[in-house]
């Protein structure tokens, strides 16, 4: 594995990645792409100079949702497409925890979807990761949400015929507070923005494209297409020579433009613009590029703050107050 | 049965009826608090239409609050009925079957009018038939009297009318001679927004009694003699709010906080309504978006170190046996409270049944035991939800507790008891620095409870089958043997604390009869009075349903007939059978509504 350069602004003296494995042999398939995200994960973990026992790790199932047993920290390995519920009710008892959810496709988008909107609606501080493969691993290469128009799969042999879902903007809309995506193959990038969404308080959604070799191979790759890294700030270029960059047409359309042509102007990167956002999240087809990277970011108040702080249990009233009351008191 | 009469004779029985939108369960619920307050015992039985809306004055539309007022504390609120109040002809036709031979029957004959005649299915006005029956009955336009009574407050004649329940309330008061001073401040109270509304209430309750003291309407009544109040205090409680006081009370002797996740449904919701407020009692609540999240967030809760609770009924029941079951792989320790009411599906959702105990035994897959425990009365889920967080604490397990629509809305008087007098709950979450392992076990065959954040203690559970000790994943076929024999004998473990059973009557005889949850009341009263009048006849009341308790078999072997009674088409009948190999006898009874006394009389 390369050793990169920390990022800035990350306190030396943070612990080495070694530190947040476990003792577990992995389980994945030869050259699958959850390997590369593990290893960032670990990374992360060590450059925010994470303490474990304050880290828990809650997945499904499915591929992915083998992930808590990989990382030295707490872990709970729930049900199908229910572990943002988990891990609601973990943070609600225990705000000052760091919950990740660990998902894929499947997992989040399928069984799980219901799940996975109203943690993000809430605002609960839990930090999403999903592993989109665009196809189920786990129960042998049947269609996902997230499957291709066309896609030839054990369920769907004269190709899938459903749209796929887009999660970027499923989040946009479900209201999630960080939202990302990241590609396996991108390990500095993916680093920076799992980075920043544990620094992040509130839901943050990162899709992670993530190749599945044995069912899936290649979904992902589309040599035609560019990747657009979003830059706060900064211009949204395609391609490594910085001479063509997106724009918005007269039609409010995204369009790619040469970087010397002045009109219309070009369109920098701001994560807090959520039109923007939106744009970028349902961006498709081989004209445009493929944006990576932290796509919006604000802050709201967080679920567990909504849920009233934690009554210190010293301080708190006594049950015996409620049982000598004339009137048992409600709310409102 | 004839001599029976004397011991259903005691206390007094008032049953207010009304259209669902005429108040008659908030003024029922005033007098029960009157008649408390005054140091009399209470059995209150509400009995309301499921529809939000049924048509007003059709019989679907009925809603019906019956209170029984006694000396001690009365087992039920009674079979019938000495008052009945209707509002309205549905409410007479719904209803008059519960009025004993020579009851007091109350109409507001302002709403004997003829729409409302044929809304409740009467060809011919039932009033001309009942004025020769052997009832007392009294005719009083309390819709014109209450319009008169609220008359100079500015009030359309909608919400004038809305006062006629608390006008009705005067007339019993008057009957009985009750103090309404608690009332005339509580509706201040009630009605401080709404100044005119308040007003008009308590003119209407006045207006009630002195009609009654001027017309001297009927027959004065006695009510029981109040207790002098040296035994303590009491209240008046729910099924729902002695449950949600049990909950609030387990976590303070367990000295863990709360958290309740659950999701609306009827007849559980208002134990979220309750608890909502009760942030400052160390409880916090949450409102999910469906039964599979809020049984998931409790296992998150409980995870990280909480009493975790979710409550719900049998449709939403349904829908958390996947979470359950993994609840018992994770061996957490939580409740799951099911109020029980008439299935399948949606079935009817305000009515009593309990026919959730297979669902609560066996709906999981896999092997996956957990204790099984049901309240007996309303008061008894105080102490049922106690007992429950005693055993998922003890034994690091998900605990179901069954009520159902009766007691959950049912009220009793309740003589409130002292936290300092109950057993505090022993709780052992695993500390930073001890010998550490997943799944090792102590005497309990309880595994240690590691709570995130615990330094050193990090570990992962999950759903798959987990290696004894250790908890890594294993499918090693010895060891799934063994550790699906070690969640059965958790059970046989938490058996072993089960106290012994106490039988109503003899331990030998004729004829048992068993009964668990809602039907206590019923089935004791009347086992009571078989025995007065000779019968060798028993009770036994369980409270534990799984595991059984140790002695259980060696009770139901003392008698020659064993009567398995229950709301259901007998399930626990099939499992005592199924325990036990006794030829014991279903009894059922599944109308939606509790068993009556005389319904076990009949069968005794
Ligand atoms: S099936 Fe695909 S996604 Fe699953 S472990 Fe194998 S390569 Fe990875």
């Amino acid at each position: 594995m390369t050793n990169l350069a920390e990022p800035a602004g990350v306190a030396t003296g943070a612990r080495d990645k070694r530190d947040y494995r476990s003792d577990q042999q992995i389980r994945w398939c030869p050259g699958c792409g959850d390997y590369a995200i593990l290893a960032q994960f670990h990374k992360m973990l060590a450059a925010v100079g994470a303490n474990k026992e304050d880290h828990v790790i809650v997945s499904g199932i499915g591929c992915a949702s083998r992930f808590p047993y990989y990382v030295d920290t707490y872990g709970l390995h729930g049900v199908h497409g229910r572990a943002p519920a988990i891990a609601t009710g973990i943070k609600a008892v225990n705000p000052s925890l760091t919950v990740w959810v660990v998902t894929g496709d499947g997992d989040a988008l399928s069984i799980g979807v219901g799940h996975l909107i109203h943690a993000l609606r809430r605002n609960v501080d839990i930090k999403i990761l999903l592993l989109n493969n665009a196809v189920y691993g786990l129960t042998k290469g049947q269609a996902s949400p997230t499957s291709f128009p066309g896609q030839v799969t054990p369920s769907s042999p004269a190709g899938v015929v459903d749209r796929s879902l887009n999660p970027l903007r499923l989040a946009l809309t479900a209201g999630a507070t960080f939202v990302a995506r990241c590609v396996d193959s991108h390990g500095r990038q993916m680093r920076d923005v799992l980075i920043a969404a544990a620094e992040h308080r509130g839901a943050a959604l990162v899709e992670i494209w993530q190749n599945c070799p044995v069912f899936n191979d290649g979904a992902f790759v589309q040599p035609s297409r560019n990747y657009l890294h979003l830059r706060p700030g900064q211009p949204l270029t395609v391609g490594g020579d910085g001479e063509r960059a997106l724009t918005l047409d007269q039609g409010g359309r995204l369009r790619v433009q040469r970087t010397d042509d002045a009109d219309p102007p070009l369109l920098r990167h701001d994560v807090g613009n959520a039109a923007l956002a939106g744009l970028l999240a349902d961006i498709e087809g081989d004209d445009l590029p493929v944006p990576v990277g932290i796509y919006y970011r604000c802050t709201r108040p967080v679920h567990s703050d909504a849920l009233r702080p934690e009554p210190p249990l010293r301080g708190r009233r006594s049950a015996q107050e409620l049982l000598d009351a004339g009137r048992i008191p409600r709310a409102g | 049965m004839t001599s029976g009469q004397d011991v259903q004779a005691t206390g007094v029985v008032i049953c207010l009826a009304g259209d669902s939108g005429d108040g008659v369960q908030l003024a029922g619920r005033r007098l029960a608090q009157q008649g408390v307050a005054a140091g009399l015992g209470l059995g209150v039985a509400p009995d309301f239409p499921a529809e939000i809306r049924a048509p007003a004055g059709s019989l679907n539309g009925v809603s019906t609050i019956q209170i029984r007022f006694d000396a001690g504390e009365p087992l039920t609120a009674g079979d019938t009925a000495d008052v009945l109040v209707a509002l309205n002809p549905a409410a007479l036709r719904a209803n008059w079957r519960r009025l004993k031979p020579g009851g007091c029957l109350i109409l507001d004959s302002g709403a004997f009018i003829e729409k409302n005649l044929a809304l409740a299915g009467y060809d011919v006005d039932p009033v001309a038939q009942l004025e020769t029956s052997a009832h007392d009955l009294v005719r009083v336009d309390m819709t014109a009297l209450t319009l008169a009574a609220v008359e100079k407050y500015d009030l359309r004649r909608r919400s004038a009318l809305r006062c006629r329940n608390f006008f009705a309330m005067g007339v019993v008061c008057w009957m009985y001679q009750l103090h309404t001073e608690a009332t005339l401040a509580w509706l201040d109270r009630q009605f401080e927004s709404h100044r005119e509304l308040g007003e008009a209430n308590r003119a209407a309750l006045r207006a009630g009694m002195n009609y009654g003291e001027t017309t001297e309407l009927s027959a004065r009544r006695v009510l029981p003699v109040a207790s002098d109040g040296s035994a303590g205090p009491r209240r008046m409680v729910s099924g729902n709010e002695a449950l949600s006081l049990g909950l609030v009370t387990a976590a303070e002797l367990s000295g863990l906080d709360l958290f309740l996740a659950s999701y609306p449904i009827t007849p559980a919701s208002d134990i979220v309504h309750l608890m909502c407020g009760w942030d400052e009692f160390g409880v916090r609540t949450f409102q999910a978006e469906d039964e599979m999240a809020a049984i998931g967030a409790a296992v998150g809760a409980a995870y990280a170190g909480a009493l975790a609770v979710t409550t719900t009924s049998g449709p939403g029941f349904a829908l958390m046996s996947e979470m359950l079951g993994m609840a018992v792989a994770l061996e957490l320790p939580m409740l799951v409270v099911d109020v029980q009411r008439a299935g399948p599906s949606t079935g009817m959702p305000t009515k009593p049944e309990q026919s959730d105990l297979n669902q609560a035994l066996h709906g999981r897959s896999g092997e996956a035991p957990l204790p099984v425990l049901a309240a007996s009365s309303a008061s008894d889920c105080f102490w049922a939800v106690i007992e429950a967080a005693r055993i998922a604490l003890r034994h690091m397990t998900p605990v179901v507790l069954l009520s159902d629509a009766a007691i959950a809305n049912s009220a009793e008087s309740w003589r409130q008891p002292r936290l300092r007098d109950i057993r505090p709950i022993n709780v052992r979450q695993a500390e930073a620095g001890s010998p550490f392992a997943p799944y090792a076990r102590d005497e309990e065959l309880a595994r240690p409870w590691a709570v995130p954040g615990t330094p050193g203690l990090q570990h992962r559970i999950g759903s798959l089958e987990k290696e004894h000790v250790s908890g890594h994943i294993s499918y090693d076929p010895g060891n799934h043997e063994l550790m699906t024999r070690l969640r059965a004998q958790k059970l046989a473990a938490a058996a072993r604390h089960i106290e012994d059973t106490v039988l109503f009557g003899s331990d030998h005889g004729d004829l048992l009869v068993v009964g668990w949850g809602s039907t206590f009341g019923a089935i004791r009263t009347a086992v009571a009075r078989a025995r007065r009048c000779g019968k060798q006849v028993s009770h036994l009341h369980l409270r534990h349903l799984n595991p059984l308790p140790p002695d259980l078999g060696r009770c139901l072997r003392g008698f020659r007939k064993v009567l398995v009674a229950e709301m259901n088409l007998g399930q626990l009948c099939a499992r005592l059978r199924d325990e036990f190999l006794l030829d014991l006898q279903p009894y059922s009874k599944v109308q939606g509504g509790p068993f009556a006394v005389a319904d076990i009389e009949a069968m005794l």
